[in-house]
This record gives C-alpha cells, structure tokens and sequence, in this order.
C-alpha cells in the first residue's frame, strides 16, 4: 500500500464537545518523520480507539497527548495539542502537572516494586493530594475500587505489587493512574500482555471509566476496538486515515485502506 | 632427553596420530563403508589419546621425582648423618644436591657416595621416563589405530574427553583455593594452639614481638587482634562513608542524567581510578592528604597524628567510587524502562522518579555493588600502611593513627622470621579472619544480586 498523497482525512475528524484538539501533529525522530500532519479531535467523555497496522505511528500519536515523548531526545513534535483550549506544546507549559491531568496506562503492567498500597500512593503523595493518612487511604481505596481491584487486594495491601497476576497487575496501573484523578487516560494496548478473562475485566473497566474520564485506546485487536469505543480513528504509515463511529469503521469503512485492514488483508 | 625436548617429542607424534587417525578414517570411507563421525573427529580422538596420558605422567613424575630420589639418598649418607635431626638430613641432602650440580662450596668426603648415587639416578630416571613417555605416545597411537573401525563412535568420544579436559580445568581454580584454606587453617590451627583463640579474638594489647633466642630480652608479645579488627572497621567505614554516597550519586547521573556524549567519557575517565596501582594511592595519601588533614586539623586546635586513620580512609574511599558508581550504574541501567514511564506518566519529576522508582528497583543491585566495596575496602592494604601508620591502637578517633589486618599480615612476614614462632604464625590466623569475612561478603554480595536478576530476568 503506498502513501496517500493529498493527507486528507476521511470520515468526522472533529467533534462538538472537544476535550482534546490535536491539529496538524507531525512528530520527527530526528530525521524521520513518524507522524504526517495529524488532526483529531477526541471529545469529552468518550473511548476513542485508534487502529492500524504495527509502525502505523498510533503509539506515538498516544504518547504526543501528554508529551510522554519528551522521555526521548531526538524526538520532535510539531504542530499543536489543545487540551481545553491550552496548548500543551506552549513552552510555558509544566510537563508534571500535564501529565497528572492526561495519564496514562502501557501495554505491559509496570507496577512499581513497592507494595500495592505505595503503588496507589505513590501519584498522590507526589502530587500532594492527600492531606493526612486518613485522605490517602481513602483515595487508595476508592482507586482500587474504582478499578475494580479492591475485593482482590483489600486483605494485601501491604504485599508486593508485582506479586500479583498480569491483569490485576494492569488493574494496579489503572488504579495508580485514576489516583491521580487525571481528566483523560491515555491506554497504550493495555491488554495485549493479558489473557482473555483479565482482558474482559479490563474492558468493562474501560467501559465504566468513561463516566468520569476521557479515554483514548491504541489496540490491535479490531474486537476489542468495537467493544470499547465509540469512534474509531484508522493509522495508516503516520497517517490518520480515517475516524468515524466505531460502528460504522466496521461495517462500513470509507477508505478503501481501513476496509483492507478490517477485513483481514494486512496488519 | 630433558622435560622440555620430550615435551616436544609428544606434541610431534601428536600431530602425527592426528593426520594418522584421520587418514585411516579416510580409507575405510573411500572402501565404501559409512563412517559413524567425521575422520576430523578421528583424528582427534587419536590425537587426544597420543597426547594426554603421556604429558600426564610427565606432570606426575615431575611431581613425584623429587621426594623419592631424596628418599633414596638417605640411605647412602653416613650413619652419623642419618642419627641426626630431620633438619640435619635436609641439610645434608641439599649439600648433595649442590655438590651434584658442582656447586659445592667445600669438597665433603663423607658424602660422596651419595653424590655418586644422585648423579646416577638422575641419569637412570631420565631414560626411564623418557622411554616410558614416548612409549605411552606410542601405545596410544597403536590402540586407537585398531579401534578406528566404521562404527566406531569417535565424536561422542571426543566431546566427553573435552568435557572431562575442561572439569579438570575449573577443578584446578577449586582446589587451588581448598588448598590455599587449607594451608591457612593448618597455620592458624598451629597458632591457636600456641595462642588462645579466645585471646586472639577479644584480646585488646597486639604487640606481636616475640623473643627469638632464649637468651634475648624480649617481651613474650601478646596478640590480641581486636585493635586491628577495630582498626580495619574503621578505616572501611571512612572509606564507604566517601565512596557509597559520591558512588552512587555518580552512577545515578551517568545512567539518568548525563547526554550519551558525556557519559562516552564520564564513565571510562571514571573507571581509570580503579585502574591506578594502590601504591600510588599510598603515597598520595600519606604524602598529600595526611600533612593537609594535620594542618587543617591543627589550625583547629585538634591533634592530629601524621598518619592518620581518617587520610588513609578518605584516599581508599576514592579509590573505591568507582566500584560503587559503575556497578550501580550497571544495575541502574537494568530497571526496565517500563517503570520509569510508569512513574512520568503519573508526573512525576526525573528526581522523584529516581527516588521512588529507580532506586528502590535497583536496590538490590546497588546493595551488591556496596558489598563488592566493602570486601574490596577491607582487603586493601597499601594505602593503609603508608598512610595510617603501623600502631595497633584501640580508638575511634579518626585521626589517630590505626593499623588493619592487612598490614599487620605484611609487617609479620617481612624480615627475619621462623615459621614455627606464634609471631609469623599469628599472620596466617589474620588472614583466616580476613578470608573468611570476605567470603561471608562476597558470599551475601552474590545472593543479593542473584535474587535481583531473577526480578527482571
């Protein structure tokens, strides 16, 4: 399949209620471009899922959103990202604060080799949001349940987070991530080291979490994409091809690249 | 022939049987028969068998020589010689020895005979072993030649003789390290039945003078090891106390902070501190570091002996950083970086991250790291004795002068000394101590880390 020439993409890029505008995002590892001239709206409350073959540059799109690419030297990003208006590239901005509001949770469980306890902790205490043990408790529990990790773990908060199995572990890092009450969660294919049941529970999740927060989801698995979102953008070589309601991406896929790709004839 | 010409001999003819083994593999391929290995595997087997068992009865007797012919001897020196002391036998032995090689000093009649008898032997055992090593050869070449048939295994053969070739190597770093403890426990077992253990371990008064002759004034020494104990712990501490905190801060900005081109030339400039000779170190302490904390310290109203633990202690301390900086480096660069995106994806700052994160991850490694340093720290003995002096003083000060372990070991066995003396044995108990609490360290170091690496592993 070769580039698309005229970077135009298919399908509502944009939305009414926009909690994040991302427009004319190019991001350049050194000399190689990865991103081209990407614009994408993802609106409040809503699971955005963003599709594409491996390489396709939809990690590194998810990483621009909360400049989680800062991290890598010869990484260059332009064009801008609003998030409520602000622009998050905007020299002035703090990358710490930004990345309490924007979190984000990676494809393989990373908890901290602290207890579980301190693995919730560990956001607020940085951040200063508990003002006595009481508080701290309280958002360590309420986390955990939020993330559906609390009947589980309630009798060992004080063992070894990584002692626990991979999908109560990539709960753990949801957990960790909604302690810090962030406004939007940044998911980097966060079931493709689990299992099917320890994927089904963090779906649901996802399902649930979209009350409170805005979710944007990197997957593989085209399934998954249909059962957690309700708009669908489509990657193709650092391209946004298309975005449309999951539904209809699946169905019926404007661009005749996202229809290979649905079907089956590469990725 | 001499050792060195038969040693040739052997390689030759090994040479030989390989070009033999393999030829002959050859021809019973080309008559059409499928051979079990390849003739190169043949050859080998061949050679292996021509070589091994010849060079290894060359080792043996080259062992083993010595002992019997001076067993032999005794019997020919003169019955007055032979009543004697067991030293005396030694020493008239070793006459004979000089007076075979025409090195004698003064012509001895009475030994005569026994010279006579040497130079016989020695021309008698050397054809022996000669025609007993090449034969070998010889036989080996003949044995395998008749086993070499289509069916015979000779690869299996061959890689279990290899494998048996590199066991015998490792054994002998093993059990040269049994025989050194050994050697060390015979000593200090010697000692301790001279010298209470009980004595030697909590005793406080280390004067390890002993009077030589039974006529000379001397004091009966005393060797209470405790000063040195408190001495070495002392100085280690100074040094840790430098190298852990400057270590580590500098592996945390070498694998954190540094850009790739400084770390390029940090890292090495670095590890070239390990790589100066202590006894550089040595006068660097005694001759800079200890007149400028003697100053420093007189200027301040303090007394300051000129060899001090606290000079010795903070030149040792640099020496070690980079122990402690590059294999924490190491470990730090080993936390996957998974945990450290985890930690800014919550925003957190580099330093929190490298606080909570990092450090705890690695601590494991880090811990390891220290415990190399500190058996290192320990065992050092140059910069300890030019700069912090011989007295064994009980103190905590830092800047008086101590003396370690080590040292002590050293200034035992320099000079005139008899072996059997509690003085020179005491140096045998010393390092008994020593080893065994470098090994209990290294032992601790190694567990630590293992358990680290099955973590990321």
């Amino acid at each position: 399949m070769s580039i698309i020439e005229n970077h135009k993409t298919n399908g509502a890029a944009f939305c009414e209620n926009p909690k994040l505008k991302a427009r004319n995002v190019g991001v350049f590892y050194g000399e190689k471009q990865a991103i081209f001239d990407v614009s994408l709206d993802i609106g409040a409350n809503e699971v955005i899922a963003l599709i594409g073959p491996s390489g396709c540059g939809k990690s590194t799109f998810l990483r621009c959103l909360n400049r989680m690419n800062d991290t890598i030297d010869i990484c260059h990003v332009s064009g801008e990202i609003l998030l409520d208006g602000e622009n998050i590239y905007d020299t002035k901005v703090d990358v710490v604060p930004l990345r309490a509001r924007v979190g984000m949770v990676f494809q393989k469980p990373n908890p901290f080799p602290k207890s579980i306890y301190d693995n919730i902790a560990y956001g607020p205490r940085i951040h200063g949001l508990a003002h006595s043990r009481v508080d701290l408790d309280e958002i360590v529990e309420k986390s955990l349940q939020r993330a559906g990790l609390w009947n589980e773990v309630k009798d060992r908060l004080h063992s070894p987070g990584t002692g626990l199995s991979g999908g109560q572990q990539q709960r753990l890092c949801i957990a960790r991530t909604i302690a810090v009450d962030p406004e939007v969660i940044l998911m980097d294919e966060p079931c493709s080291a689990l299992d099917p049941i320890a994927t089904a529970k963090i779906e649901e999740l996802i399902d649930e979490l979209r009350e409170n927060y805005t979710i944007a989801i990197v997957t593989h698995s085209m399934q998954q994409a249909a059962r957690v979102s309700q708009r669908t953008a489509y990657f193709h070589l650092g391209q946004l091809i298309e975005v449309n309601p999951t539904d209809q991406v699946f169905t019926t896929p404007e661009h005749t690249l996202t229809e290979a790709y649905i079907t089956g004839r590469f990725g | 022939m001499n050792y060195s010409s038969l040693i040739i001999a052997v390689l030759i003819l090994l040479g030989g049987a390989y070009l033999l083994g393999r030829n002959r593999a050859r021809a019973i391929a080309s008559q059409g028969m499928r051979l079990h290995s390849l003739p190169t595997h043949y050859g080998a087997l061949m050679a292996l068998w021509t070589g091994l068992p010849p060079l290894l009865l060359l080792l043996i007797w080259a062992l083993a020589e010595a002992p019997i012919i001076d067993h032999l001897l005794i019997a020919q020196l003169p019955e007055a010689v032979q009543q004697g002391s067991s030293s005396d036998i030694q020493l008239a032995i070793s006459k004979v020895h000089n007076l075979a090689i025409g090195a004698g000093i003064e012509a001895a009649p009475e030994l005569e005979p026994a010279v006579r008898h040497l130079l016989d032997l020695q021309e008698r055992t050397l054809v022996l072993h000669s025609g007993m090593v090449l034969s070998l050869a010889l036989l080996g070449i003949a044995l395998t030649w008749r086993r070499i048939k289509a069916d015979m295994r000779a690869r299996t053969e061959v890689e279990s003789i290899v494998r048996r070739l590199l066991f015998a190597s490792s054994g002998i770093a093993v059990l040269t390290t049994l025989g050194i403890l050994a050697s060390v426990l015979y000593e200090a077992w010697q000692f301790f039945g001279k010298v209470s253990p009980f004595e030697f371990l909590f005793g406080t008064t280390w004067s390890p003078q002993v009077a030589l002759r039974a006529d000379q004034s001397g004091s009966s020494g005393s060797f209470g090891a405790v000063p040195l104990f408190a001495g070495t712990l002392l100085i280690s501490l100074i040094a840790m106390f430098i190298a852990v905190p400057v270590g580590l801060m500098a592996a945390i900005y070498l694998s954190e902070y540094a850009t790739p081109t400084i770390r390029q030339y940090a890292k090495p400039a670095l590890e070239i501190l390990a790589g100066i000779p202590t006894v550089v170190y040595g006068f660097f302490a005694a001759l800079t570091v200890a007149p400028v904390i003697r100053e420093l310290g007189e200027s301040m109203g303090l007394a300051v002996s000129s060899e001090s633990a606290l000079a010795a202690g903070l030149v040792m301390g640099i020496m070690i950083i980079p122990f402690v900086s590059s294999l924490s480096d190491d470990v730090i660069n080993a936390v996957p970086q998974s945990l450290r995106d985890g930690s800014y994806g919550l925003g957190a700052t580099k330093s929190e991250t490298v606080k909570e994160v990092v450090i705890p991850a690695a601590l494991p490694g880090i811990v390891g790291a220290i415990m190399l340093a500190v058996s290192r720290a320990i065992g050092e003995t140059m910069i300890v004795a030019m700069a912090a002096g011989l007295a064994a003083n009980l103190t905590a000060n830092p800047l008086d002068s101590v003396t370690t372990v080590t040292v002590q070991i050293v200034t035992l066995l320099v000079g005139d000394q008899e072996f059997d003396s509690p003085k020179t044995l005491a140096a045998f108990a010393l390092g008994l101590v020593l080893f065994l609490v470098t090994l209990v360290l290294n032992f601790v170091a190694l567990k630590v880390v293992q358990k680290y690496r099955e973590q990321y592993d």
